[in-house]
């Protein structure tokens, strides 16, 4: 295959790849979108094995299928509530992967040092930044914030030794310098997201996702092909504007993100507050009564109800509203509810929601005040009216979702403690605010099960 | 190519990808990750350029390792996002069995 046509192939693969994004702008035209996508990965596969680069293939190939076999495996395999950890895993792997070809580009004799080092040091923080966000969202590990005092004087130096590191080798080329470089920038790695805790999981995932973007063009500039420099910063732009979209949906900066530890501080002052308030219990009785006579509810759902794995029986609920008493119903989305950017859209679509009837923040907002009820499975923060009105709460700023102004709310939880970010939810003690306590699904079932008598 | 050419490819790809992205619902930030995720697999290319070569050796090791690596980021990639797709699923015409309330 002559050069031509090999740029050419590159070409083609860079447009569909545009065009695979492109598809999500939209639920119908995305899944065309998708094999727009894999056809592009496939055209820039057999481009590359019919290259004059490529002199030996049953290996290489054998290589492809073991990797293929294993990925579409787990892919198929994954439940949809741990579909977080399994993105942070894959995308660990594409880290790794160019952590190897700098290191094989350095062995065989490259003389792009910068380059290489770069495609090292971005490939190997995106590795076990994201096997540590694996780790915690699959609860190998604590998924809260991790820290302790030094922890970020330890960062400070890493980063400062990488970045010497990185100098001196580009100086001397010394081999041994760029094991070296590998090692610190993959202790880099871990501790920067250990002290990231859960919610703030979101803002990670799009961080490493962009990382994993930045990688691929290091590489392409280390190996001088363009179709990796076009797709890294396709991917490292998507990367970086979706965590860009989770921290304004927290209003925090990213720095205050990457610091960790969110909230610690403020969890005594807030609970010694809330003792001389009572939170009204409600039960799942008056819960379907009330909801059964609505004329309109708008269903919540957070974190919670992905851990409770409650979206099934909660679509049943909204069915029944709708199909037995002609109830409208609505489901709430905010962007920041799960532990990566959509989660809540893609539980509720395996539940068989249709999309139409899931809105996001500023679409939904203004319906809370015509809706008789809210039924808030599983979310709090989000919901927290002190983010509007209290500009001394470390939330302030955050946009909520105006749950407080349906007539009546129900709050689904197992207890009255605060959020993650460990600020008190003042919508517990409203006059028109029910807890109903328990685990999510067993909630939603009981109330369901009044619906269908 | 002269560092300054891919750099200015660099440059005009990352626009692309800002107004690309911004384009993407809200609602489907999540397939948004997996695919762009998977897209990232691309450095399969250099991978297979370094395993590619003839002769077996520590290089060609590395370059393998590599490959597979990314396979299982493209393939994985792909098919979960695929799997999340078909998920999304338009309102079927219902209407509700009690027509008019009190």
């Amino acid at each position: 295959m002559s050069n031509g046509v090999l740029s050419f192939c590159y070409l083609l693969s860079c447009v569909l790849f545009i065009f695979s994004i492109r598809g999500l702008a939209s639920p119908e035209t995305a899944r065309r979108g998708n094999v727009l996508g894999m056809l592009g990965m496939a055209i820039a596969i057999a481009a590359t094995l019919f290259s004059p680069a490529v002199s030996e293939y049953i290996w290489v190939i054998v290589a492809i299928l073991i990797g293929g076999g294993i990925g579409t495996y787990f892919a198929l395999k994954v439940k949809m509530t741990s579909l977080p950890q399994m993105i942070a895993a894959f995308n660990g792997m594409g880290g790794l992967s160019a952590v190897l070809i700098s290191l094989a580009e350095i062995i065989s004799g490259s003389e792009l040092l910068i380059e290489n080092a770069l495609g090292l040091i971005i490939g190997a923080v995106a590795f076990s930044g994201s096997m540590i966000a694996f780790a915690k969202l699959q609860g190998l590990i604590s998924p809260k914030a991790i820290t302790f005092k030094g922890l970020q004087l330890i960062n400070l130096i890493l980063a400062v030794l990488v970045i010497a590191a990185c100098v001196y080798f580009v100086i001397r080329s010394d081999i041994n310098v760029f094991y070296f470089l590998a090692a610190a920038s993959i202790v880099l790695g871990i501790t920067i997201v250990l002290p990231i805790g859960g919610a703030d999981m979101p803002v990670v995932i799009s961080i490493l996702n962009a990382y994993s973007g930045w990688a691929a063009v290091g590489i392409g500039f280390s190996l001088n092909n363009v179709l990796l420099i076009i797709v890294g910063a396709i991917v490292g732009a998507s990367g970086a504007i979706l965590s860009y979209i989770m921290v304004k949906a927290m209003n925090r900066s990213l720095l205050s993100v990457m610091l960790g530890g969110f909230g610690n501080e403020k969890n005594a002052a807030a609970s010694a507050q809330g003792e001389n308030k009572i939170a009204k219990t409600g039960d799942t009785q008056d819960a379907a009564f009330i909801m059964e006579n609505a004329n309109k509810v708008i269903i919540v759902p957070g974190y919670g109800m992905a851990v409770a794995q409650a979206q099934h029986i909660l679509k049943t609920m909204g069915d029944d509203l709708h199909k037995k008493y002609g109830v409208e119903v609505m489901y709430a989305v905010h962007p920041v509810a799960g532990r990566m950017p959509g989660h809540m859209n893609v539980l509720l679509a395996e539940a068989n929601v249709p999309y139409e009837d899931v809105f996001e923040l500023e679409a939904i907002n203004r319906e809370f005040a015509t809706a008789d009820v809210a039924y808030v499975i599983g979310a709090n923060d989000v919901t927290n009216p002190l983010a509007r009105t209290d500009p001394n709460s470390p939330i302030y700023g955050m946009p909520v979702l105006d749950v407080a102004k349906a007539k009546t709310v129900f709050f689904v939880k197992r207890s009255l403690n605060s959020g993650y970010s460990g600020v008190e939810n003042p919508l517990f003690f409203a006059d028109n605010t029910f807890m109903l306590y328990g685990d999510a699904k067993k909630v939603t079932e009981e109330i369901v099960s009044v619906l269908e008598k | 190519m002269d560092i300054w050419m891919l750099m200015t490819i660099l440059v005009l790809a990352c626009f692309v990808g800002y107004f690309v992205v911004w384009g993407v619902t809200p609602a489907l930030h999540s397939p948004l990750m997996s695919v762009s995720n998977a897209i990232s697999g691309v450095v399969v290319v250099g991978a297979l350029i370094t395993a590619g070569i003839g002769e077996m050796n520590e290089v060609k090791i590395l370059g393998l390792a590599a490959v597979i690596l990314a396979s299982i980021n493209i393939f994985g990639g792909f098919a979960v996002t695929q799997r999340m797709l078909l998920m999304f699923k338009k309102k079927k015409v219902s209407t509700p069995d009690v027509k008019e309330k009190k």
